[in-house]
């Protein structure tokens, strides 16, 4: 019997809910059970995004993350925000282009990811959300079957957009092999 | 699982209600429920139905009335402080026997309050809503799949009863987003012989009004209309009961906190603390019977609340003094933390206050 409580914060505009979604469709069609909460109002504009994802064995009670096994940060305000929030023994996922300082938990294991730069080099600098997603996939060891990740990408890029999947894939790829 | 898709709790109410078969909506958008209205002008033009922003709530409960009075299912929906201004159209609803679905995604309060999510619109969902002897049907989901499951319900019950049924959610269960199955069971809208849609010169006219200047008048159908809330709180009243087979300890909490309770009740199960729940899925009529059955075997009540203590009332009344009934809750937008929730329950249990 599992539960993984995932938070994902960062920028309004830099894809956070859409990762979060992305994330929790891969659960249901894995069969869990999911809940995905955003945060919703005057923060989300221009400030602070952030939104829960819950996976679970068992049915998901309060949808609140408020300490999440696993920390995705997208910006600084973010990581000064939630670091000290994560449970003990959880991870940490950096995107090392925006946020310069490092990690002082040392209870935790980090990867830092230059999400942002590697997307722009990829000529995808919106897409850095889905290289980070990338690393959380192979960590957690739910990338190993990129049918179930393409599966999860249909669910949430609809059809008239059918030409962001590679390139969504693609950026998940990036991640996944990224060594830091 | 394939048939499941993940949905808001908004979005889920507003497909849910196309499936049971409105065709008209009416609203006016206000956060944290916007996603109902934003979903209804989507959808209504290409299924042959009608959304209308109106100019204001007010204007949009009596676009639901003038609907509603041709027999027609109908909806409107809104946040606590445009719930508010809809209250006129819902003693008026009420006075005209007229069914209708009107969502309330609570947000903190009073007055402009905030956005971010609350209960504290309980009192004004069971006592009535407004002027005058009545009550809405209130239900209060606790999942993104009871949004749906409880909107297509609240139509039937509405037609049923020819009252307002009410979904009392929260900003959380509008915003979140869970697996939802929207398959249901449509049963067919009973007839409406009340309705006005043109007599054809065939009969006489139907006339729907809530003005009785005659005093004896307006109190028969006051006591009629008393007799059917009887009926319903004997026969309408859903809950889901948690652990409480053995239970010592009873948290009763509805929607969100409802949610919140059961992860600190496993936790206080995991430390031996014999505590179960009563969550009310329907707030009027209230579980009374229930709750006064639990007071007879347990030792106390945790009633946990996004509002200053407001169910607590209705819990303490059915329970009438047989056991201490505490409260925990935060306001204004503030979510218990199950930490504080387990607080509560071990205080309960050590018999403290």
């Amino acid at each position: 019997m599992k539960t993984t409580q995932y938070l994902f914060a960062g920028f309004g505009g830099q894809g956070i809910l859409f990762a979060g979604k992305f994330l929790a469709y891969q659960g249901l069609n894995d069969g869990k059970n999911v809940s995905w909460l955003p945060s919703y109002g005057p923060e989300m504009r221009g400030g602070t995004a952030s939104c829960s994802v819950i996976i679970s064995d068992i049915p998901v009670g309060s949808p609140i993350v408020s300490n999440p096994d696993v920390l995705i940060a997208m910006n600084l305000p973010s990581l000064d925000k939630y670091e000290s929030t994560v449970a003990p023994g959880g991870t940490i996922f950096v995107d090392s282009t925006l946020i310069s300082r490092k990690v002082t938990r040392t209870d935790v294991t980090v990867h830092y990811i230059p999400a942002t730069q590697m997307a722009s080099d990829n000529k995808t600098p919106t897409l850095a959300n889905m290289i980070i997603m990338g690393k959380v996939l192979a960590e957690s060891g739910t990338f190993e079957d990129e049918e179930k990740v393409l599966a999860a990408l249909q669910k949430v890029i609809s059809a008239k957009r059918a030409d962001m999947l590679d390139v969504n894939l693609g950026a998940l790829r990036l991640g996944k092999d990224y060594q830091g | 699982m394939s048939d499941k898709v993940l949905m808001k709790g908004n979005e889920a109410i507003a497909e849910a209600a196309i499936i049971a078969g409105c065709r008209h909506y009416f609203g006016y958008p206000i956060t944290p429920q916007t996603e109902i209205a934003a979903y209804m002008a989507k959808r209504m033009p290409k299924i042959g139905g009608t959304f209308l922003q109106a100019e204001s709530e007010i204007a949009a409960i009596n676009m639901v009335y003038g609907v509603s009075a041709t027999g027609k299912r109908v909806m409107t929906s809104s946040s606590s402080p445009g719930i508010s201004l809809k209250g006129e159209g819902l003693s008026y609803l009420a006075g005209a026997d007229l069914p209708a679905l009107v969502v309330n995604v609570q947000r903190g309060g009073p007055g402009l309050g905030g956005i971010q999510p609350s209960q504290s619109d309980y009192f004004q969902a069971t006592k009535g809503g407004a002027h005058g002897d009545f009550h809405m049907l209130v239900l209060a989901p606790a999942s993104v799949q009871e949004m749906a499951e409880l909107t297509v319900k609240g139509f039937a019950l509405a037609d049923k009863y020819r009252m307002t049924s009410m979904i009392l959610a929260d900003g959380t269960m509008g915003q979140m987003m869970e697996p939802v199955s929207l398959s249901f069971d449509i049963e067919e809208a009973p007839a409406k012989p009340w309705a006005v849609t043109g007599t054809k010169l065939e009969r006489p006219h139907n006339i729907v009004n809530s003005l009785f200047l005659k005093p004896e008048e307006l109190e028969r159908t006051n006591f009629e209309r008393y007799e059917r809330y009887k009926y319903i709180e004997e026969n309408e009243v859903m809950y889901e009961e948690y652990m409480m087979e053995d239970a010592e300890i009873c948290v009763a909490a509805f929607g969100i906190a409802a949610r919140v309770s059961k992860n600190a009740i496993n936790e206080a199960r995991a430390k031996g603390i014999k505590v179960g729940m009563i969550r009310p899925i329907t707030l009027w009529p209230f579980p009374t019977k229930q709750f006064a059955a639990a007071a007879e075997k347990v030792k106390a009540f945790v009633s946990v609340e996004l509002s200053m203590g407001q169910m607590i009332e209705d819990v303490r009344l059915a329970v009438n003094g047989k056991a201490p009934v505490t409260l925990c809750n935060r306001a204004g937008g503030m979510i218990p933390a199950p930490e504080q929730v387990l607080a509560a329950i071990e205080a309960a249990n050590k018999g403290g206050n």
